[in-house]
C-alpha cells in the first residue's frame, strides 16, 4: 500500500500547481504572448505571470517526486494490499491480489450498480457453464440477462498467417496492383483455414 | 481474503446458439456492414467530387458503359434474393436438408454472377488509367466485386461445411442464416453503385 498522507500531498501539490502553472497561460494568450516559445523581450507586462507559471510546474515536479518516493518507500516498507483495500463495490475489486489470470473462475453476477456491498460475506456466480471445454456467458442486449452458452474458440495459429499474408498484401500492393488479386489466395486461404471446425464432434453434456 | 463463492444463477438450460441480435455472429456481420458501407460512402464521395468538377461526364470524347452486362448482372442479383431467402428462412427453423437444397442452386447463380462481372469489365468504355473518371468508375466496381469474391467463397465453405460431420452443430445454422444476411448487403449496395456506373453518366451528359 502506498502512505496516504505522502500520496494526498502528492495529490495536492500536483492539482493546484497545474492551475498554478496554466491558468497564467490563459492570461498571457489573451495579453498577446504566442505559445511554445522559450523566451520573450522584457517590458511587454508578461513578466510576472511567466514567474508564476515557472513557479507551478515547480510544484507539479516537487509533487511527483513526492509520488515516486512514496511508491520506491512503500516497496520496500509498505504493507501489502489486501484484494479490496478500500472497500470499492465494483467487481474489478472481488478478484484477488494480484489475479489469476482467468480473473475469476465463475462468472459473478451484478446485482446492482454496487455489487459489492449488495453481498458482504459472499459473491454470486454463475454455474451451469461446461467445465470439460470453453464456454462463455452471452447476455441480452438491454437488460443483461443470461441468454446463450457462446461456444468459445480454441487456441489456433491461424489469425498469425491471416495477419502475416494481409501485411504481405498491402505492403506489395504498393508496388503492383496485381498484389492485391495474387494476395487474397493466402489471405483467403488462412481465414478459410481459421474459420474451418477443428474440434472433433461430440455431445454437449453440462457438467453439474 | 477473496470473498466466498456462492452459486445463484444456473445457466445450464441455456441455449448454445441464437439467431439474430442474440447471436455474436450478427454482430460481427453488422459491424462489418458499418465498416464496408463506410468504404462504400467514401467511394460515392468520391464520385461526385469527380463528378462536380469535370464539364462532361463522362469527360470527351469516352462513352459511357454498355448497359447489357450491368443491367443482366443486376436482374439476376435481385432474383437471387429468392433462393437466398429461402435458405435463410430454412436456416431459422432448423430446416437443413432445405437450406441445403437452396444453398447448392446458389451456386450455379454466383457463377454466372462472376461471369457477368467480368464482361462488366470489357464493357466499361474506360480504362482506370486513362482519366479520373475511369480510375472512380473501376474502383466503384473492383469495390464491389470484392464482396461478391468474399460472399460466393464465403457460402463456398459453408456450402461444403454443412455436407460434413460439422453440419450438426448447432451454430452452422447460425452460419448460414448470417451468412445470408451478408448477401443481401451485397446487392443491397450493388444497387446505388450500378446507377452511379451505368445511369448517372447518362443522365447528366
Amino acid at each position: 500500500m502506498m502512505g496516504e498522507r505522502l500520496g494526498k500531498a502528492g495529490f495536492w501539490m500536483i492539482f493546484l500547481g497545474f492551475q498554478l502553472a496554466f491558468f497564467p497561460m490563459h492570461l498571457l494568450g489573451m495579453w498577446g504572448m504566442p505559445r511554445r516559445v522559450y523566451t520573450y523581450p522584457s517590458g511587454m507586462g508578461w513578466d510576472e505571470m511567466n514567474l508564476l507559471a515557472t513557479l507551478g510546474s515547480f510544484v507539479v515536479a516537487l509533487g511527483f517526486l513526492l509520488f515516486i518516493l512514496n511508491a520506491v518507500k512503500s516497496l520496500y516498507a509498505g504493507r501489502v494490499a489486501e484484494p479490496n483495500p478500500w472497500d470499492a463495490p465494483t467487481l474489478e475489486w472481488a478478484t484477488a491480489s494480484p489475479p489469476p489470470q482467468y480473473n475469476f473462475a465463475h462468472i459473478p453476477v451484478v446485482t446492482s450498480r454496487v455489487p459489492l456491498w449488495d453481498n458482504r460475506n459472499h459473491l454470486p456466480v454463475v454455474t451451469g457453464l461446461r467445465v470439460d471445454d470453453r464456454e462463455l456467458l452471452l447476455t441480452t442486449v438491454m437488460d443483461a440477462r443470461p441468454d446463450v452458452r457462446e461456444p468459445s474458440a480454441l487456441p489456433s495459429i491461424w489469425p498469425l498467417w491471416a495477419a502475416l499474408s494481409t501485411t504481405c498484401l498491402f505492403i506489395s500492393s504498393i508496388f503492383t496492383p496485381w498484389a492485391v488479386v495474387i494476395g487474397a489466395f493466402p489471405v483467403g486461404a488462412a481465414l478459410i483455414a481459421w474459420f474451418w471446425p477443428k474440434s472433433p464432434l461430440s455431445p454437449e453434456p453440462v457438467i453439474e | 481474503m477473496t470473498l466466498p463463492v456462492k452459486f445463484t444463477e444456473d445457466v445450464r438450460a441455456l441455449p448454445t446458439h441464437a439467431f439474430g441480435h442474440r447471436s455474436l455472429t450478427w454482430w460481427g456481420v453488422v459491424a462489418f456492414f458499418l465498416i464496408e458501407g463506410t468504404a462504400f460512402a467514401l467511394a460515392i464521395g468520391a464520385y461526385f467530387f469527380l463528378e462536380g468538377v469535370e464539364d462532361n461526364w463522362p469527360p470527351d470524347p469516352w462513352l459511357p458503359p454498355g448497359l447489357l452486362w450491368g443491367t443482366l448482372f443486376t436482374i439476376l442479383i435481385l432474383a437471387s434474393e429468392i433462393p437466398n431467402t429461402i435458405v435463410k428462412r430454412a436456416a431459422e427453423r432448423h430446416d437443413l436438408a432445405t437450406a441445403r437444397r437452396y444453398m447448392l442452386i446458389l451456386l450455379p447463380i454466383f457463377g454466372l454472377l462472376l461471369l457477368f462481372r467480368a464482361l462488366e469489365f470489357t464493357t466499361l468504355n474506360v480504362r482506370w488509367t486513362d482519366n479520373a473518371y475511369g480510375s472512380i468508375i473501376w474502383a466503384l466496381l473492383f469495390l464491389h466485386l470484392t464482396h461478391i469474391v468474399t460472399d460466393i467463397v464465403d457460402s463456398l465453405v459453408l456450402t461444403a461445411l454443412i455436407h460434413t460431420g460439422h453440419a450438426a452443430e448447432n451454430r452452422r445454422i447460425v452460419d448460414i442464416a448470417e451468412n445470408a444476411m451478408y448477401w443481401r448487403f451485397v446487392w443491397l449496395t450493388w444497387l446505388p453503385i450500378y446507377a452511379l456506373i451505368y445511369w448517372v453518366p447518362r443522365w447528366v451528359s
